[in-house]
């Protein structure tokens, strides 16, 4: 990782779906297949470059997507872009709402919590098993906390975070990407969902990142000799006693 | 808008070190208005004793079996209307399951701009600034609020806890419980087996890696961790091997831990991992191959047979203690 001027460095890296999104993306197609019915819609916030993401969902088995790029949303906080996303949700039905637990950039784990409040659903974060009752009425999940796990009833409509265990997600078929080559997804914009202006974007957040920076580099310690690997712990636990003080 | 509210952190009845580490923070910079902290749970009222000696304003405390196990709809209903009624210009929470949930909830209700996970906050000049990691780790951001109320979370583990001067009990005020319709609700707590530590909060971990070449080999990371009063962690190919649950992996998909003593065995040193754990206070690293990366990492590294050294270690410990 690059980092410039108090900014990273953009040049050169290779935009992903986030990795978490695959188990959200996964479980809605598994429950899709499970109970033989439902339609399965991506929506994401973002710039241009966000296509290929909702694409790599399609390909996936998704089959319809909502693609929100205006320029107005640009520098948008988490509860900026909870903002936009529960603007644009309002108008839609659905019964369950899946998330990543959170984005492997800006690890806040906030986005879907926000949107479930906007929105007033229930929710539960940080899920590694769910089941969805017959009747499609409840969920049931598992979320992980400290030491264990919560569960947690939901009435539907409701919201979840995905966690690692979830479900491992499947690989897009060569027909799906195929598929989705040339497809262009209209983007929507600001103005055809309602949402106020002022409170998105750089100017609407209530947080900016004012400067990033590197961590401090750890730079590579002593080796602890011995003849013996007996000698090797002696010696360790003796430097860890003495020299670290951490014993 | 003055004073912080501390949203304390609890479990089993413990009132958890990190709502003494955000009382410290609170404390040191110095903001007007008083600390005000906010206790939820179910026979908690005991717990405002560890609270004395530590110029905490008040108290506020929901103590109801309704309050046992955290309730998303419950809790930030209860918080919100305390917030708005002592309109603090800042609001901490530990960020654990709990706070890491709680707080957007809050931010929601209350248009509060927030900043989770922080490692620190600092005051320039009379500008709040948040400090944490993103990326995993692998780059830190400065963060500053526009909002009249800020929201940030603490990484527990990071901040330090300072010595109580004195012995004053804070004065405490009773929180009524709302009756509201939860639409979502925590119905059982499913405990771990076993008496374990959670990596988070523990002081010592062991970690194994590819290197321990089979889940029953485990058990001496788990000897050496129980003499050191630690927990056992894991890297991802040690998980993804199946040879341990998920919820010991220590990484970029894993958990973010900050003990004083990381102890890594037959681990590689991945960036991944490296991004869970390089700010832990002192790292070791057990390894066979010296050219191993975690080797550049840490600050003892032993060039040897795990399967000899740790049980050797394990001993030594015995043998010092």
């Amino acid at each position: 990782m690059q980092v410039e001027a108090g900014t990273i460095v953009e040049k050169g890296i290779n935009w992903i779906l986030n990795p978490y999104d695959e188990f959200a993306v996964e479980e809605a197609l598994r429950i899709k297949e499970k109970l033989g019915k439902g339609t399965v819609h991506v929506i994401s916030v973002g710039p241009e470059r966000a296509q290929d993401a909702i694409k790599s969902c399609l390909a996936l088995g998704c089959e319809e997507a909502t693609h929100l790029c205006d320029p107005v949303f640009d520098g948008s906080d988490s509860l900026a872009i909870a903002r936009i996303l529960a603007a644009a949700m309002k108008k839609m039905s659905y019964d369950l709402v899946l998330c990543g637990k959170q984005g492997v950039d800006l690890d806040c784990m906030s986005v879907p919590i926000l949107l479930a409040d906007l929105l007033a659903l229930p929710h539960a974060s940080v899920v590694t098993k769910l089941d969805i009752s017959e009747d499609g009425k409840k969920a049931t999940a598992y979320r992980e906390i400290e030491g264990g796990k919560a569960l947690m009833e939901l009435s539907l409509p409701a919201l979840v975070t995905c966690q690692k265990g979830l479900n491992e997600p499947r690989y897009a078929t060569l027909k799906g990407i195929m598929a989705v080559k040339r497809k262009k997804i209209e983007a929507t914009q600001a103005a055809a969902i309602d949402v106020d202006v002022a409170l998105v974007g750089t100017a609407g957040s209530a947080t900016s990142i004012q400067e990033v920076f590197l961590p401090p580099e750890r730079t590579g310690g002593k080796l602890v000799d011995g003849a013996s690997a007996q000698e090797q712990a002696a010696n360790l636990v003796k430097l860890l006693q003495t020299e670290a003080k951490v014993l | 808008m003055s004073g912080v509210l501390v949203v304390a952190e609890q479990r089993d009845g413990e009132l958890k070190k990190a709502t003494l580490e955000m009382i410290g923070k609170a404390v040191s910079l110095g903001l007007e208005g008083g600390i005000h902290v906010v206790l939820l749970g179910s026979g908690v009222s005991n717990m405002v004793a560890s609270l004395a000696g530590r110029e905490v304003t008040k108290v506020y405390i929901g103590d109801d079996a309704a309050l046992k196990d955290y309730q998303p709809e419950l809790y930030s209903d209860m918080v919100t209307t305390l917030a708005r009624q002592i309109q603090p210009n800042l609001i901490l929470l530990a960020a654990t399951s709990t706070g890491k949930d709680l707080a957007p909830k809050l931010s929601a209700k209350l248009g509060a701009g927030l900043a989770p996970d922080c490692t620190d906050l600092i005051m320039e000049g009379n500008t709040l600034m948040a400090i944490r990691p993103i990326y995993a780790g692998k780059a830190i951001a400065k963060v500053s609020f526009k909002s009249e109320t800020k929201i940030a979370s603490l990484r527990p583990n990071v901040l330090p806890v300072p010595e109580a001067a004195g012995d004053t009990v804070p004065d405490t005020e009773n929180l009524s419980v709302p009756s509201i319709e939860l639409k979502g609700k925590v119905v059982q707590i499913l405990k771990q087996e076993g008496d374990q530590i959670e990596l988070t909060e523990a002081n010592v971990i062991v970690s194994g890696g590819r290197g321990m070449k089979d889940p029953a080999n485990f058990k001496i990371l788990e000897d050496l961790a129980k003499e050191l009063g630690g927990a056992v962690g894991a890297s991802r190919s040690a998980v993804d091997e199946g040879w341990i649950d998920h919820s010991h992996q220590v990484g970029q998909t894993g958990k973010t831990v900050n003990p004083t003593l990381y102890v890594a065995c037959g681990i590689s040193g991945a960036i991944q991992h490296l991004a869970g754990m390089r700010n832990s206070k002192v790292i070791v690293a057990i390894n066979k191959d010296p050219e191993a990366p975690i080797f550049n990492v840490s600050d003892y590294g032993v060039v040897g047979d795990l399967f000899e050294v740790l049980p050797a270690m394990t001993e030594e410990i015995r043998k010092v203690k």
